[in-house]
């Protein structure tokens, strides 16, 4: 049987700090995870951070009050540019990844889990930015946007997550997985004006589905930044490696639209599990992967074909249909535990409305979709105007899109349907998933932030006075859920009752 | 902006009429989704970058990942 698919998105996010002649992306980005940090400290509301506590030891935090309550009167106000890397109690983590602010996501149990959670980051994003501005100089704000592309060649990646069995042979994963990274950027597109195909004028593509598409230059490999491969080979678990792999995926765009999040991370679990069960029937290999990848973005009228090595010929939407075919039969015969049955259910009911949608009138999507959503706004406003598709107005929209500041996003005004409330992904800023390690972690640096000094994926890592750090490992993610460690934290006051609890 | 008013002015707001879907059904939500636009085209006039040029110029990213 497949396993749980627990997930993630990690998304880097660009950032411009207006006001100043020249800006350092790195030293922006530490400025403002410090600022969000330092904010959350000030408030006292038990949800800061742990003071000792870094990511793999990487660095400390100096100065600060070992109780986890700093001395408020203490704080003034101060620009740190020092690396950050630090790990939130709703069981995220919000650091400098080169030179841009990063967030990832706690382990989900599902789609929504992610939606949530991402949602919830978009957020942490936007308090950041406003501490930030408190912080800086009259006239000077760093501004972050959640996209993928500067439309100048350089990309910044949202990547996904999946746990899988190590037993499935990895030839296996490949194939499929690239049959969807492929065909799904029908509908998990962000959309872009113009073309960043090295060589290629930026304007012989009026506008594309995708991002990221121009970016992949390979079918298979370890790489992230140069030479990107479609599917990606890091091999690098987080958790039990005889028993698991971390599907490490690098070529979807960061979306605005949730319900795009909620089917790209929704359709590529239930895609995997299939692979895990040997459910999917027909293997669909492109003759030219990478040249596919790119046509598909391309081709915004959705009916181009393709051809496959059996000689046949299809569009990315057969290949969705098939798909869904293959999922729903799945879903009868396994049913759909391995991505939480009631999510499951939903994604194949979505799953099929846009699919019908993009076969019968995209633009009926604008409400669902980012890409249909951007180019039906950016068409509006060119035909209005009289603009090519070149015109700078229609670049700046393309990138205001994505400015998650309430008062200048576009995204935001677009009417996108809403899968979360504003209530839950408030909550979720603080609280963690309840139903995977993440609720452990989480909850762990709530309690007793003073006395974690690390935290990873994997292991957490307590200082209880003169006895030697103790690290609780935490290798099988769909442990230290509430339902498992709920009533044992609840009954410890300490640490060290913890530990000794748990037997470390 | 004389310009975007003369545009509006001018603006084909009936145009998808002629082309109407088969159903009604389906038109009317197309006219109230054109609605919807135009009405989105007038708002965001005023959040949008006011040099949209230098806006996209300086925006430069170093790549990531």
């Amino acid at each position: 049987m497949a396993v749980a698919k627990i997930c993630g998105i990690e998304t880097e996010y660009g950032i411009v700090q207006r006001g100043v002649p020249e800006s350092n992306p790195i030293s922006a980005s530490s400025l403002l995870i410090n600022a969000y940090i330092t904010e959350l400290a000030r408030r006292g509301t038990g949800y800061g951070p742990a003071p000792k506590a870094a990511w793999d030891f990487e660095d400390e935090s100096p100065g600060n009050d070992a109780r986890g309550m700093p001395n408020v009167g203490s704080l003034a106000p101060e620009i740190e540019t020092h690396l950050v890397n630090a790990v939130l109690t709703n069981g995220a983590r919000y650091y400098v990844d080169h030179a841009h602010p990063e967030i990832s996501t706690p382990e989900c149990r599902d789609a929504m889990g992610v939606v949530l959670w991402d949602t919830a980051a978009e957020r942490i994003l936007v308090e950041s930015m406003a501490a930030a501005r408190a912080l800086l100089p009259e006239g000077q704000e760093i501004v972050v946007y959640k996209n993928n592309s500067d439309g100048k060649g350089n990309s910044y990646g949202c990547h996904e997550n999946y746990l899988m069995d190590r037993q499935v042979p990895f030839g296996q994963v490949v194939v499929h997985a690239m049959a969807h990274f492929i065909s799904r950027q029908i509908f998990v597109g962000a959309g872009k004006v113009g073309t960043e195909m090295p060589g290629a004028r930026r304007d012989e593509v009026p506008f594309q589905l995708t991002q990221r598409a121009d970016f992949f230059e390979e079918e298979v490999g370890l790489e992230t930044t140069l030479k990107r491969p479609i599917v990606n080979t890091r091999d690098e678990p987080h958790s039990d490696a005889q028993k698991y792999r971390r599907l490490h995926v690098i070529c979807g765009d960061a979306n605005r639209s949730e319900v795009a999040t909620f089917l790209k991370v929704g359709t590529t679990a239930i895609v995997l599990a299939m692979v895990e069960d040997q459910a999917l029937p027909r293997e669909f290999v492109f003759v030219s992967p990478v040249a596919a990848m790119r046509a598909v973005s391309v081709d915004v009228d959705l009916q181009r074909t393709y051809e496959l090595v059996d000689g046949s010929r299809v569009r990315a939407l057969d290949i969705q249909w098939e798909l869904l075919g293959a999922a729903r039969a799945y879903a009868d015969s396994h049913g759909l535990d391995a991505v939480g049955a009631e999510t499951g259910a939903i994604v194949l009911q979505r799953w099929e409305e846009v699919l019908t949608g993009l076969e019968r009138d995209p633009m009926s999507l604008a409400h669902q979709l980012d890409w249909v959503a951007k180019y039906r706004l950016l068409d509006a406003y060119r035909e209005r105007h009289g603009l090519d598709w070149s015109d700078a107005r229609l670049a700046a929209m393309d990138l205001q899109y994505h400015d998650i500041r309430p008062e200048r996003s576009l995204a935001d005004r677009v009417g996108l349907e809403r899968l979360t409330t504003d209530a839950e992904a408030v909550r979720a800023m603080v609280e963690p998933p309840t139903d995977t390690r993440a609720y452990f972690r989480g909850k762990c640096l709530q309690r007793w932030p003073g006395d974690i000094v690390a935290a990873n994926w994997d292991s957490l890592v307590f200082d209880v006075g003169q006895e030697p750090l103790r690290r609780v490992p935490m290798m099988e993610p769909s442990r230290g859920t509430v339902d498992h460690v709920g009533r044992l934290l609840e009954a410890c006051e300490t640490p060290a009752q913890l530990l000794e609890q748990l037997g470390s | 902006m004389p310009e975007r008013e003369q545009i509006k002015k001018t603006a084909p707001a009936r145009q998808d009429a002629e082309e109407v879907a088969e159903t009604p059904a389906t038109s009317e939500k197309g006219e109230a989704l054109k609605a919807e636009l135009d009405d989105l085209l007038d708002e965001i006039d005023d959040v949008l970058e006011t040099n949209a040029e230098e806006f996209v110029k300086s925006y430069v990213q170093k790549g990531g990942e």
